[in-house]
């Protein structure tokens, strides 16, 4: 039995041509158009921090009596540094729900973000020797 | 969620918390077509319990084969699950097992753009179910590793077969793993560590 064939493709070509109208119906549960999907809470919302998946977030004060019980939830989590997906996966809310909230808790100095390390062009030896060493301990 | 009481919110239990210390966490994609492994994969590894984040959008009904004007909107609900492992009491590692439907990726800001790397998993049952994964990650320029889930009744091609079918280059690493064992688990990310390195190493002399 031979396996069914892929075709490779390169970097940088992922705009494609938009799919034929009046090709295959849609299934139920699929959406056809990724380009007109809009997260909920990023319509008219304004400014968002730049906060990624697993950036670390560290509470800076308790909750104020002024925290809304979202806000108040948050910050208890956070006593200790927690990513930001935990956050979202914990209070059951979107990720984009929690950035939202988090923005406001930045602004006000409620928290503290910690910054991912993302890839690079060239990836930092160290640190991929760094992670080949923790995996090691598992 | 009720949040009139934050108090009663479940959070990570005592010996999931991170210490003061933890500085800065990377991740890693696991990706691949429908029930190929991933959630497996994050429950081997972590050292926490998998958790889950969740992302909702809504879909604007209007568009060419719409009725015109047309403001009804449908919601979707997308999961994804990952785990976690603490590398030093600096560095932290998130693994992300991504949703089947690779069109929802861009929902979730840098998932991919900032992921160090990424596994493709495979069932040889049905190869062409990752073959759209890997497409895309090469278009983004994420580089990655294949595993190939062994299921027990699945074909077993050998390696150069499969390359050729992928259509993959012969610096990208094919191995087979069982994805329900943490070890074997353990073994695809260090070699996905040891690609990324080898790639490092390559990029520093150019
Ligand atoms: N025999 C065998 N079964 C496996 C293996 N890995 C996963 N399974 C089973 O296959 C099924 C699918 O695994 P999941 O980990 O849920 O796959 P997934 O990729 O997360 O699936 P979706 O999220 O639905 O796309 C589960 O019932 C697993 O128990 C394996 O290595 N061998
Ligand atoms: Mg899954």
């Amino acid at each position: 039995m031979t396996p069914p064939q892929r075709q490779r493709r390169s970097p940088g070509s992922d705009r494609p041509a938009a799919p034929a109208p009046g090709g295959a119906p849609a299934k139920e549960g699929e959406v056809r158009n990724p380009e007109r999907l809009f997260v909920i809470g990023g319509e008219g919302g304004g400014e968002r921090a730049d906060i990624d998946l697993v950036t670390l977030i560290v509470a800076r004060a308790d909750p104020p009596v002024s925290a809304t019980p979202e806000q108040a939830a948050l910050l208890r989590l956070c006593a200790a540094p927690l990513s930001v997906a935990e956050l979202s996966a914990y209070l059951s809310l979107p990720f984009s729900v929690v950035t939202v909230l988090l923005t406001d808790l930045l602004a006000s100095e409620l928290v503290q973000a910690r910054a991912p390390i993302v890839r690079q062009k060239v990836a930092d030896r160290n640190l991929l020797e760094a992670v080949m060493h923790g995996l090691q301990k598992l | 969620m009720d949040f009139k009481n934050s108090d009663t919110i479940p959070g990570p239990r005592t010996e999931d918390r991170l210490p003061h210390t933890a500085e800065a966490a990377v991740k890693i994609v696991i990706v691949g077509g429908f029930g190929v492994g991933k959630t497996t994969m994050v429950g081997s590894v972590s050292e926490i319990r998998p958790l889950t984040t969740e992302e909702t959008m809504t879909q604007a009904g209007i568009g060419v084969d719409d009725n015109y004007g047309s403001p009804s909107k449908t919601a979707t609900t997308v999961a994804m699950d990952f785990g976690r492992i603490s590398i030093t009491d600096e560095l932290v590692l998130y693994l992300f097992g991504t949703p089947g439907q690779e069109r929802f990726w861009f929902l979730w800001n840098g998932l991919f753009e900032g992921a160090l790397g990424a596994v493709v998993l495979v069932d040889t049952r049905r190869l062409e179910v990752s073959f759209d994964v890997m497409g895309r990650l090469e278009e983004r320029g994420v580089p990655f590793v294949v595993a190939v889930n062994t299921f027990p009744d699945a074909p077993r091609y050998p390696v150069a077969e499969l390359r050729t079918a992928l259509d993959l280059p012969e610096e990208i690493p094919i191995l087979d793993c069982d994805v329900r064992r943490r070890a074997s688990s353990r073994d695809v990310l260090m070699t996905l560590m040891r690609f990324l390195h080898s790639l490092a190493m390559k990029g520093a002399l150019t």
